[in-house]
């Protein structure tokens, strides 16, 4: 079976728009098989990314544009964000120690528990970022 | 996602219903920390709460460490199944004082 890609979708990045894509994630993730449950918690990975990027890549900058891709390969759901914005220090994003209770700094964490794998790096020429989240299914 | 404020005897109840994300939490913390700046006790009510991102759960934090530092009383009421999920994942439903009932929370109040 080849890599199906389930949807592409570019939007501005805003938290208003949140809700669309949280909408759209849940229901691609129960059209392809996964439980209510799993779905919730893709979800919540997907949209802890997307605020990462309006937060502290645009840094509330609403002009800036945010794709996201969802594929299925065999089982496993490739979710693929792209921005546009400036290069991230990419020893910044790192998960905050739980015990250190605080408001903040939870995204990471969250996407680290739910995602199988995560990898984000710089687009070429510092054209932007993107992070690509896998997660087994099947 | 709607805010509701309700004045009771010893606290004041803050009811949440529906998605609170980023493009609404900011007016869920602003509530939160203006009833705990009138030096009120304050519970939460989250059994109407559909969603709750990381930006939801820092609002609560705060609250949850302005009130210890005032000596006020805080806590969550009637949690659904929606937030509960994401207070385990950040490992915060053993740190937040969460009840059943406000009757729970009112007989706590000694």
């Amino acid at each position: 079976m080849s890599i199906e890609t389930l949807f592409e979708v570019r939007f501005p990045a805003k938290a208003e728009r949140l809700c669309l894509i949280r909408a759209l994630v849940k229901r691609t993730a129960e059209v392809v098989g996964c439980c209510s449950e799993l779905s919730d918690r893709l979800v919540l990975a997907v949209n802890e990314a997307c605020m990462n990027v309006i937060q502290h890549a645009y840094q509330g900058d609403e002009l800036g544009e945010i794709v996201l891709e969802m594929l299925n390969n065999n089982g496993k759901l490739h979710f693929r964000l792209v921005d546009y914005a400036k290069p991230i220090d990419l020893d910044s994003v790192k998960p905050r120690d739980l015990e250190d209770i605080r408001p903040g700094g939870l995204g990471t964490h969250f996407i680290n528990e739910i995602m199988d794998e995560c990898d984000m790096g710089h687009l070429e020429e510092g054209k932007g970022n993107y992070l690509e989240m896998i997660k087994k299914i099947s | 996602m709607n805010i509701s404020s309700e004045e009771k005897e010893k606290y004041t109840l803050i009811g949440l219903e529906g998605d609170v994300d980023l493009s609404c939490s900011p007016d869920a913390r602003k509530s939160i920390l203006a009833v705990l700046e009138e030096n009120k006790s304050l519970l939460i009510d989250l059994g109407m709460v559909t969603y709750i991102d990381s930006s939801g759960i820092a609002s609560l934090v705060e609250g949850y460490q302005t009130a210890k530092k005032q000596s006020l009383r805080f806590g969550l009421v009637g949690v659904s199944d929606a937030a509960m999920s994401v207070l385990k994942l950040a490992r915060l439903d053993k740190v937040f004082p969460i009840f059943d009932s406000f009757e729970d929370y009112e007989k706590e109040d000694i």
